[in-house]
């Protein structure tokens, strides 16, 4: 079992989530992010100073996926999430040590 | 020869008495119908209702501005400033405003009335009023002889609440509430209630309609209200000194959507600031209706000009401030300048308090939070001088000579030595305000302290004021 977790922009995150639930994957968690990597934020002006804003709003979605659905996965979220320029984001990848479900105590990968 | 022009002379006599005689007879006749007994009564009755008629008018007219001038604090400042702070803080900049509708308002009931409006010495009134003995149905005609004493008294409440309210700005996010409340108990008895009796108050030293000695036109409050909370503001503001983390640190408001809401409630609720200070609901009160609108849109066009030039954008905060910076300033010259003037004078407030918020607030570098003195102390100086200039007789007929015809009243129409009552006016503003905030602000600081603690200034207001959230959007 996979953890991907993917940093996308906001704009990007119906196409994402359609691209995901097309392939299979049911469940994810969403939160709204502030961040950046090598995208700059913006300037406002407050009073006749200006402030730099480096953090920029993205949305992250977390998901647990069989092994055989991870290519798929990423390759989805690719295809919805980049339009080419700074400030696309990033996919992370993790081992999932084991994943339960809180209905009926189901363990492994039928519990995804 | 004699005789016949005598008796032509007699013949013409005697036709001419009786042509009086009966001129008499007749006129007696139609008069007797006109002061019959019964007429007399009925012209009395008309007579008596139109007095009531005048009468009912001015008391709803002032009622309803009484009503505006208190929505101008609750939630009109309380949103405005609300809105400026860090959400952390909301809640208690929210509280300085809603606190003061209370305090103030016991504090008038026993004593602030009066202070300000009782008969004294020509700088603090007496105790005549004290418990408001004396202040009911009857009109006092030395201030409104329309409406009953009570209409006035609550109506110039509602503007001893906003006052000190506005000082609130300057010390936002770093003030203790203990110290806040005995601080605004001091203030309104030692600064703000001798301004008002100086202005407005029998017997006051800058009163222009009661023969005061140096007569300040001063409408609705541009030195009572503004000068003296801005420059309060001030000295708080530097005897405090700054937030912690300023100016390094971006300390930006939480929601200028609130200040907006807030901003509009003042722009409204200012007709009954100013428009009812003629106390009446005839054409005077039109024309500072008028006249603040006008100043409002004009300082909007002046601040968003400014702003649009120097910063490349016009910022909807902007736009809002210039609306306030207007109203401040058009508020002493209200019920004395045209239209026209009070375009210019709204013109100039939008630019020169846009400046002193952009630009030289950063030079000195004080931390005026909220720019209180920024706009109410810039702006009602500028509006004080400005009444000096724009006023005109033709507008109010304020000064009349012995034989009761207007005279020129401010610098254009011909009358150059009313700037420099304003001045006086202005001086005695900011020298009491100077004075009266320093001494209360050490004696409040040896008392409970002034400033909250590093710890609970980081922790925000809300929670460690008043034990509670803002906003608990999660739940």
């Amino acid at each position: 079992m996979t953890k991907i977790e993917a940093i996308i922009q906001p704009s990007k995150f119906e196409a994402v989530k359609e691209g995901l639930q097309e392939i299979g994957v049911d469940g994810m968690t969403v939160t709204d992010v502030r961040g950046h990597g090598r995208q700059k934020g913006h300037t406002e002006v407050y009073r006749g100073r200006e402030y730099t804003v480096d953090l920029v709003p993205k949305v992250k979605i977390e998901m647990v996926v069989p092994d055989e659905l991870v290519e798929k996965a990423i390759n989805a979220i690719l295809n919805s999430a980049k339009t080419g320029k700074i400030g696309d984001g990033k996919i992370f990848l993790s081992r999932i040590d084991d994943a339960i479900r809180i209905r009926n105590d189901e363990r492994g990968q039928s519990a995804l | 020869m004699a005789m016949t022009v005598m008796s032509r002379r007699g013949a013409l006599l005697r036709t001419f008495l009786a042509l009086v005689i009966l001129t008499g007879v007749l006129t007696t006749a139609a008069t007797a119908q006109v002061t019959s007994p019964a007429a007399q009564d009925r012209l009395a009755k008309l007579e008596k209702d139109v007095a009531q008629a005048q009468s009912a008018g001015d008391n709803a007219w002032m009622l309803t501005s009484s009503a505006l001038v208190l929505l101008m604090t609750g939630p009109g400042l309380a949103l405005f400033y609300g809105g400026l702070v860090r959400k952390k803080n909301v809640l208690g900049t929210m509280m300085h405003s809603f606190a003061l509708m209370a305090i103030v308002t016991v504090l008038w009931a026993i004593i602030g009335y009066s202070l300000c409006f009782a008969s004294g010495t020509n700088f603090i009134g007496g105790l005549g009023h004290v418990f408001l003995r004396g202040v009911g149905g009857a009109p006092d005609a030395d201030y409104a002889a329309t409406i009953p004493q009570q209409t006035y008294m609550v109506f110039q409440l509602m503007f001893a609440i906003i006052t000190p309210a506005l000082i609130t700005g300057a010390f936002a996010e770093r003030m203790k509430f203990s110290a806040m409340a005995l601080f605004m108990v001091l203030w309104s008895i030692i600064v703000y209630d001798p301004m008002a009796h100086m202005v407005w108050g029998k017997g006051g030293l800058l009163n222009a309609s009661l023969g005061g000695r140096f007569p300040t036109l001063d409408f609705a409050g541009g030195t009572v209200v503004h000068i003296t909370s801005g420059v309060s503001a001030l000295v708080c503001a530097l005897y405090l000194g700054k937030r912690l983390g300023y100016p390094k640190e971006p300390i930006l408001p939480h929601s200028v959507v609130l200040s907006f809401i807030g901003a509009c409630l003042l722009w409204v609720g200012w007709f009954g600031f100013n428009a009812g200070s003629a106390l009446a609901a005839g054409s005077l009160a039109t024309s500072a209706f008028v006249a603040t609108h006008f100043a409002a849109a004009a300082a909007v066009v002046g601040w968003g000009l400014a702003e649009w030039l120097r910063n490349g954008k016009p910022s909807a905060l902007g736009a809002i401030s210039g609306a306030v910076a207007g109203l401040v300033a058009i508020t002493p010259a209200s019920g004395f300048v045209g239209p026209m003037s009070a375009l210019v004078i709204g013109l100039i407030a939008g630019i020169v308090c846009y400046l002193m918020v952009a630009k030289v607030k950063a030079a000195f570098g004080y931390d005026d939070s909220l720019d209180a003195f920024g706009v109410h102390g810039a702006g009602g100086t500028i509006g004080a001088l400005l009444t000096g200039v724009f006023a005109a007789s033709v507008v109010n007929p304020v000064f009349k000579d012995s034989a009761g015809n207007p005279t020129a009243v401010g610098l254009i129409e011909g009358n150059a030595h009313q700037v420099l009552n304003q001045l006086v006016g202005v001086v005695i503003a900011w020298g009491l305000a100077i004075v009266g905030t320093l001494v209360i602000l050490k004696v409040v600081d040896i008392v409970i302290g002034l400033r909250v603690a590093p710890e609970h200034e980081v922790q925000g207001l809300d929670l460690s004021q008043h034990g509670e959230e803002g906003y608990n959007l999660e739940y």
